[in-house]
């Protein structure tokens, strides 16, 4: 475990240097039918897990036809401090303008980075007084926030169970930033692991005699977040949702990320309150 | 500078409901206060009531610019003094705060309630909204610009500044406003606009219709600010897709005394203080040469 993070309280936000600064892409790398780039943060702290960076290239940002414009949030997957500040990796996959040109950054090319934002994970016995453990359930892309998540855990000694789920083969990756051989895989087309939803996997996790001994924490596409928050609620196993919202600032100007909270009481801000929310907080993760 | 008897640092601040002060200080703690990119900071609309905002989705990507929806989401009049006052009074620069009504009477509690607190410096009447009473869109309209400011402006003796609409022609609103008492105008709010969600061929966003902004607005914002400094005497407060100091001497040399800084500060939550810096070199070099 690094020196920032034991120096900072698990689960504790980290304050993001103020405004964006450039930093240096380092190495980006093909993960599955996914890209892990990395850059060197010389000027960043070490983020907590679950929190995110804006992150725009600081050329080709803005195409032939005026996009991207607005800077993407992205989930930090892995980190660790280096002679020359923090590396910090993130997971992409390109289905649109600003991913599109994220993946194919080039070493030594430079990103505008904001960060780190956001409210991390929070240890399993600050979710429920029981809970000593922690099942971790990625889908997809979402499996990123979870990899530094169970690194983190790991060094406090805090085991994890790793169940991760993708669509397909050209879905897929990420598997690499975990660093362990303990995980479960599904995948809906039956090109590894299970063939089926990762949530097949959670259901039988949470029907063994040992479920309230852990506290889940889950990031991944809507549907499956859903899931996810409901296979919890009915059982009674507390969970955090690492959620996504179309975002444009990022540190709760814009007011765009709303995502309607339980009892019909208004909306949060995913920016600023999240994006690690209690499945209890919100209405739903759809 | 001076700005309607306000003492400012330099002629860059945030337009309204682009940079919540309270939540940038939970994400980048105290050097925000350091290093605070505004010489006034201006609030988001405060309404009589509490609003929940629009459901979402509430932002679309356009080429060159953004539409959002957000609907005023806020605590309302009492919960904006009691919980927000107290930590906006702690920044280090003047305080401007927006406020909306959707009446004469809802004007009239929002500026005394509001004009009547020694931490604000100045309020900006958001006129975008329908009077209940009338239907006409208060910012849409000469007479019921003239009448609202004419109610309002002896309730306060703190500055009035009216944020005037990109979507009707805005030199009669302008020169109805100052008729009726405003000290400044703002300009230009976001322009109305529609995202269809190219999945389905229905509007995209939770309330169908949005705003405009950033540098896709920056040519109409010109326009319409020296238009507007072509018929009133009063400071202007000049906004629409400012990205550069360049984009700020432009708007200035159109007549603007502040230019305000939005959508950019969503890409670079410094963006003031870059373009404040920038616009300084620029005015030096032209006083010089």
């Amino acid at each position: 475990m690094s020196a920032g993070a034991a120096s900072a309280k698990l689960g504790a936000r980290v304050a993001a240097p103020f405004g964006r600064r450039a930093c240096r892409v380092t190495r980006n790398v093909a993960s599955g039918g996914y890209r892990v780039f990395s850059v060197l943060d010389a000027d960043g702290p070490e983020p907590a897990a679950g929190q995110f960076y804006m992150l725009s290239a600081a050329r080709g940002w803005g195409g032939g036809d005026g996009r991207p414009y607005l800077a993407r949030a992205f989930s930090v997957a892995d980190c660790d401090p280096e002679p020359n500040g923090v590396r910090l990796d993130f997971l992409v996959h390109d289905v649109g303008p600003g991913t599109g040109r994220l993946v194919a950054l080039e070493e030594g090319e430079e990103l505008w980075v904001t960060g780190p934002l956001g409210r991390p994970f929070s240890a399993p016995g600050e979710l429920s007084p029981g809970a000593a453990g922690a099942v971790l359930v990625g889908g997809g892309i979402g499996v990123a926030p979870l990899a530094l998540w169970r690194r983190r855990l790991s060094g406090i000694g805090i085991p994890s169970r790793v169940l991760l789920g993708y669509r397909d083969r050209e879905r897929s990756g990420g598997q690499d930033l975990f660093r362990c051989s303990e995980m479960r895989i599904a995948s809906e087309d039956g090109h590894q692991g299970h063939r089926g939803y990762v949530t097949d996997l959670l259901a039988v996790l949470l029907d063994g005699d040992d479920a309230q001994s852990a506290a889940v924490y889950s990031c991944g596409p809507p549907a499956m977040l859903e899931a996810v928050r409901a296979m919890c609620a009915e059982r009674g196993v507390s969970c955090e949702l690492a959620m996504e919202a179309p975002m444009a600032c990022g540190f709760g100007a814009c007011f765009g990320c709303a995502v309607p909270l339980a009892g019909g009481d208004g909306y949060l801000r995913l920016c600023v309150d999240g994006p690690v929310v209690r499945g209890d907080e919100v209405a739903s993760a759809l | 500078m001076n700005f309607c008897g306000i003492e400012l640092a330099h002629p860059i601040v945030n337009g309204s409901g682009t940079f919540d002060a309270i939540a940038a200080r939970r994400a980048f703690g105290d050097e925000l206060l350091e290093r605070f990119p505004f010489s006034a900071f201006v609030s988001k609309t405060i309404t009589p009531e509490p609003r929940p905002g629009n459901p979402p989705p509430r932002l679309w990507e356009t080429p060159s610019g953004m539409i959002n929806s957000i609907g005023l989401p806020g605590k309302g009049l009492a919960g904006f003094v009691e919980s927000d006052l107290p930590e906006l009074a702690e920044l280090p620069v003047p305080l401007i705060v927006s406020v909306m009504g959707t009446s004469h009477e809802e004007f009239a509690s929002l500026v005394e309630g509001i004009g009547s607190r020694d931490e604000v410096a100045a309020l900006e009447l958001n006129v975008s909204c329908p009077n209940v009473h009338s239907g006409l869109v208060v910012g849409e309209s000469p007479e019921e610009a003239r009448s609202l400011l004419s109610a309002l402006r002896p309730l306060t003796s703190k500055p009035l500044i009216v944020k005037l609409t990109p979507n009707v022609h805005p030199a009669p609103i302008a020169e109805a406003a100052v008729e009726g008492g405003a000290d400044a105008l703002s300009l230009i709010n976001t322009l109305r606009a529609v995202a269809i969600d190219p999945a389905t061929g229905r509007p995209w966003l939770g309330a169908e219709r949005g705003g405009l902004s950033g540098p896709a607005v920056r040519a109409i914002a010109l326009n319409q600010v020296r238009e507007v400094s072509a018929v009133v005497d009063v400071p202007i407060v000049a906004m629409g897709g400012v990205a550069s100091g360049r984009h700020a001497a432009d708007l200035i040399g159109e007549g603007a005394s502040l230019v305000a800084v939005g959508t950019e500060s969503f890409r670079d939550p410094a963006a003031g203080s870059r373009i404040a810096a920038e616009l300084d070199e620029i005015l030096r070099v032209a006083s010089s040469a």
